[in-house]
């Protein structure tokens, strides 16, 4: 190859160069051949590996959010929505480069700009740093848009428009969207949203350049329509916290059932709160009354002693008990009325309360008819409606009464009963006889009339008879004449009870009770009310829970568009007005 | 070029390059891979066409260049060398006290109406004066001469290193160590000169480097001991070029490399780019292109009549190697990082201009032999 040289070069040695080109191909051969080799070995053998490498860096599944179920009254009016919001949050050394930025923001989001500076500072080493959470999504866009370093995260908050009207029912969610309470609590799987997966390419700045496939798609959860109507509860809710507040009473609980199918169109609790204010929620308010908290029913127990006996023809529609002297002594203890009502018909011994004759019917019968019977009505039972914390109330077995507990159940004392349990078996007489199971879910149209647990727990005509004597309370002579309602016929029970203490009562401490139905003539409502430690303006059944009873089925009546069955005493009452 | 088989237009363009003086043959490979260059350019930039633009510019502002140098004597060259490795020299002191600092070195001159590296001046000008002073020597090189080439090489790349700029100070190194290698040092010279340097090894890493030099030598041993730091780009390089395969993602469908994983994509690391795009068929056309570049610089270099010719056409032609294979071994992990461009293809003016002329170069001593013809 150097022959030119050769001949230039008289003093070229050849044995010495000619090794020398050999060596210079022989290293730029054997150099190539590694690098090539380097290739094969990185694009052939280890390609798995570093592919799969590759896609560890780029290939992310991220989630996709999902909707947690909304919580609506029957007719689709929101109780509890989960709404879009955008919480901005920043990469503190991303951001710490540029403070002019970080001002504008901090700006925006009305924080403390020399704040925020030292706690980005303390946080330099993190990548991710809360700003500010859950904001209007509009204003987070404006506030993030295209400043490096500070980015928007989508959350879900759940907000509850009605408030502490129907907070009781429907509960709260926590910050991960898990219910806490009430619905939000039972119906978790129901209204829990599914997130999807879907499988990104992020370049290094953790942003999404490609969808590659969507792994599960994003399930929102599922709506739950209850049984409420709003426009009754409004009333309900407005109705009882006024009464507890007149009455300067410790808490109360309203119950309005449809009779005909058991679907709870209102229920109400006093002391309420506001889920959407979390800071002043205390544990005693949060509490679902109505279902959770039992009493001694006292009075209102008594039509169903009426009915049991009637049931079991111990008695008829037209029989008289002697209550004189006005007490009765049961194995040494005393019951009594409040004066000597002498003899008194049946339907008597319910507007006039009387303990005594209640006692007498419930001590003809056997003890463990008696019990069968309240039993049937649901006293001791569940009342069907799947809600966290729902007490079944207290009711012992016949085997453990004593003779003085078998005297004192025909008017309410010794058991104890939850207001909607107590509803509920109003529910039975105005069903004529049929139990139903109560429902906080909306029915629908074709299965409201069969009620899967429904069943014949009363004679119809027993239940006529005892509607037929409730109606006098509210008629003019009853205890309950504040619950009467114009052009309607009102069947309804007061119960006055003391409280129960370890060992007792108390003297002065009462629950203060009304239950009803409406229109007596042809039942569609159902409603009991209880207020308890009422400790002004009254105490009785009748003067405290009556009123209540009145304006919510009043209202309930005319919006709920049911036919008065009473017109003579609307046009009186109209001519009296006039 | 033109594939056109008439011979009377074969005839025509054979005549325009021996005007122009320049050679067909390595003109070609340049064009072809500095065509290839800005297609992957393309996609390492992100799809950036001002980017490409840029470059191609670039590129024709060193074609002229070729071609002026292309058609200088080689016997003005050969008499300009002294001057230019003075002139270099200068300025790389210069650069020393006057130098912008950028990336943490000193490297850059700013003469108010360019701005430029003057060690690239001594990758040209550090193999020309070693080759004009052993050109009219006794071959094989003697001791005297040795010496002499040793200083004129150690200055320049000493003042380089101290920038510190590893890769150029290699490279000019290298080239000036080609000239006398090719000029024959003794083999027991040269074996004497490694088995000196291998002792010095230790005392070198110990002095003469800086730590983060260090660092990235350690780093090589295993990237993964320091993944997020100084390992990362030689990992996020491997997991590049790995996942292209037998036969690549294809153009514009690297993710590593589109998804700015791969730090410095259009500049030194663009080979990994290159090596996820095209995969492992693509890189071995690619070095074969390299190795023809090469190859013809060495059969001018054989083909030279003139000592100086062909010390310096060898040396640059080897030195080019050097080049691409201190590149792409880096980018593969096999070598540590040291900032050296993968020659004609990396985003960037002048290593371009540089290269460009040292080609020229090579057709200057292409043409003088034909005219001693």
């Amino acid at each position: 190859m150097k022959r030119n040289i050769e001949t230039d070069k008289p003093d070229y040695q050849p044995e010495f160069l000619a090794g020398r080109h050999y060596f210079v191909l022989l290293m730029m051969f054997s150099l190539l051949a590694g690098l090539v080799g380097r290739a094969l070995y990185l694009q052939v053998v280890e390609q798995d590996f570093l592919a799969s490498q590759g896609g560890q860096r780029q290939i992310r599944t991220i989630e996709t959010p999902a909707y947690r179920g909304s919580i609506l009254d029957r007719f689709g009016t929101p109780l509890a929505i989960s709404t879009p919001v955008d919480s901005v949050w920043v990469n503190p050394s991303e951001i710490l480069e540029n403070l002019e930025a970080l001002k504008q923001v901090t700006g925006k989001l009305e924080l403390n700009y020399r704040d925020t500076v030292t706690l980005l500072k303390q946080r330099a080493n993190r990548e991710f740093v809360y700003l500010k959470r859950q904001l209007d999504p509009g204003f987070a866009r404006a506030v993030a848009s295209d400043i490096d370093g500070v980015y928007l995260q989508r959350e879900y908050h759940r907000y509850y428009p009605a408030g502490e009207v129907v907070s009781h029912l429907v509960g709260f969610t926590d910050i991960d969207d898990q219910g806490q309470e009430g619905l939000e609590l039972a119906y978790q799987d129901w209204l829990s949203a599914q997130p999807g997966q879907r499988r990104v390419i992020r370049n290094q700045r953790g942003e999404v350049i490609e969808e590659l496939a969507q792994v599960a798609p994003a399930e929102s959860g599922k709506d739950v329509y209850t049984s409420i109507d709003m426009r009754l509860q409004y009333i309900a809710y407005r109705s009882l916290a006024r009464a507890i507040q007149y009455h300067a009473a410790k808490a109360g609980s309203a119950v309005l059932l449809d009779a005909r199918s058991g679907e709870i169109l209102a229920m109400v609790n006093q002391p309420s709160y506001n889920p959407n204010q979390r800071r002043s929620m205390a544990a005693g308010q949060m509490r679902n009354r109505a279902l959770t908290d039992v009493f001694e029913p006292g009075s209102t127990i008594k039509p169903f002693t009426l009915a049991a006996a009637l049931d079991r023809g111990h008695f008829h529609a037209g029989s008289h008990i002697d209550t004189s002297p006005g007490h009765l002594m049961v194995s040494g203890h005393p019951v009594k009325d409040v004066r000597n009502y002498g003899v008194l018909r049946l339907a008597d011994i319910l507007r006039k309360s009387s303990n005594v004759g209640a006692s007498r019917i419930a001590l003809s019968m056997d003890k463990r008819d008696l019990w069968e019977s309240f039993r049937d009505y649901g006293f001791g039972e569940a009342s069907g409606v799947a809600f966290p914390g729902e007490s079944s109330g207290y009711f012992r077995h016949h085997s453990q009464w004593q003779p003085l507990d078998h005297a004192t159940m025909g008017f309410g004392y010794g058991m104890s009963v939850s207001i909607t349990q107590l509803a509920r078996a109003y529910g039975v007489i105005a069903n004529q006889g049929r139990l139903l199971g109560v429902s906080l879910l909306r029915k629908e149209e074709e299965t409201r009339s069969t009620n899967q647990i429904s069943r014949h727990v009363m004679k119809s005509a027993s239940a006529r008879q005892v509607i037929d004597m409730m109606k006098q309370v509210v008629g003019p002579k009853g205890t309950a004449q504040q619950a009467a309602v114009a052009g309607y016929q009102i069947a309804g029970k007061t119960g006055t009870a003391k409280k129960s203490i370890a060992g007792g009562y108390r003297k002065d401490d009462y629950v203060a009770v009304f239950a009803g139905i409406a229109p007596a003539s042809n039942p569609r409502l159902v409603m009991a009310v209880m207020i308890d430690e009422p400790t002004q303006n009254g105490y009785y059944g009748g003067v405290v829970a009556a009123p209540v009873f009145r304006e919510v089925i009043a209202n309930a009546l005319r919006i709920l568009d049911i036919p008065p069955d009473d017109l003579p005493t609307l046009v009186q009452s109209r001519e009296q007005g006039a | 070029m033109s594939q056109v088989l008439d011979s009377d237009s074969v005839s025509y363009s054979r005549r325009i390059m021996d005007a122009l003086r320049l050679d067909p043959v390595m003109l070609s490979l340049l064009l072809i891979l500095a065509s290839f260059g800005s297609l992957v350019l393309y996609s390492a930039s992100g799809a950036d066409l001002d980017a490409v633009v840029r470059q191609m510019t670039r590129i024709v502002v060193a074609m002229l260049l070729l071609v002026a140098i292309a058609n200088i004597p080689l016997r003005m060259i050969r008499k300009f060398s002294i001057w230019l490795y003075i002139a270099g020299v200068a300025l790389l002191i210069a650069v020393m006290f006057f130098g912008e600092v950028g990336k943490g070195a000193q490297r850059w001159l700013n003469l108010g109406f360019i701005r430029f590296q003057p060690s690239e001046i001594l990758k040209l000008a550090v193999p020309m004066v070693v080759a004009a002073y052993l050109a009219n020597r006794v071959l094989p090189v003697g001791l005297k001469e040795l010496l002499v080439s040793a200083v004129l090489v150690a200055i320049p790349v000493l003042l380089i290193a101290r920038q510190p700029d590893l890769g150029t100070a290699i490279l000019v190194g290298s080239a000036g160590f080609f000239v006398l290698f090719l000029a024959g040092v003794r083999w027991r010279v040269m074996i004497s000169l490694g088995i000196l340097l291998s002792l010095m090894a230790p005392l070198l890493w110990k002095f003469a480097l800086h730590d983060y030099q260090r660092k990235r030598i350690l780093t090589l041993l295993d990237p993964e001991s320091d993944p997020l730091g100084s390992g990362y780009h030689i990992i996020q390089s491997k997991i590049a070029i790995g996942s292209g395969g037998v036969y690549g993602k294809g153009w514009l469908n690297g993710t590593q490399s589109q998804l700015d994983f791969i730090p410095e994509r259009s500049t030194d690391f663009i080979f990994s780019v290159f090596g996820e795009e095209f995969g492992f068929f693509g890189s071995v056309v690619l070095l074969l292109i390299y190795l023809a570049i090469i190859f013809r610089g060495l059969y001018i270099a054989a083909h030279s009549t003139e000592n100086f010719g062909r010390l310096l056409a060898g040396a640059l032609s080897l030195t080019f190697f050097v080049y691409l294979f201190v590149n792409t071994g880096m980018v593969t992990g096999m070598l540590p990082v040291v900032g050296v461009p993968l020659p004609l293809i990396s985003y960037g003016g002048t290593s371009m201009v540089t290269l460009m002329m040292g080609f020229g170069l090579i057709m200057s001593i292409r043409s003088a032999k034909r005219f001693l013809v």
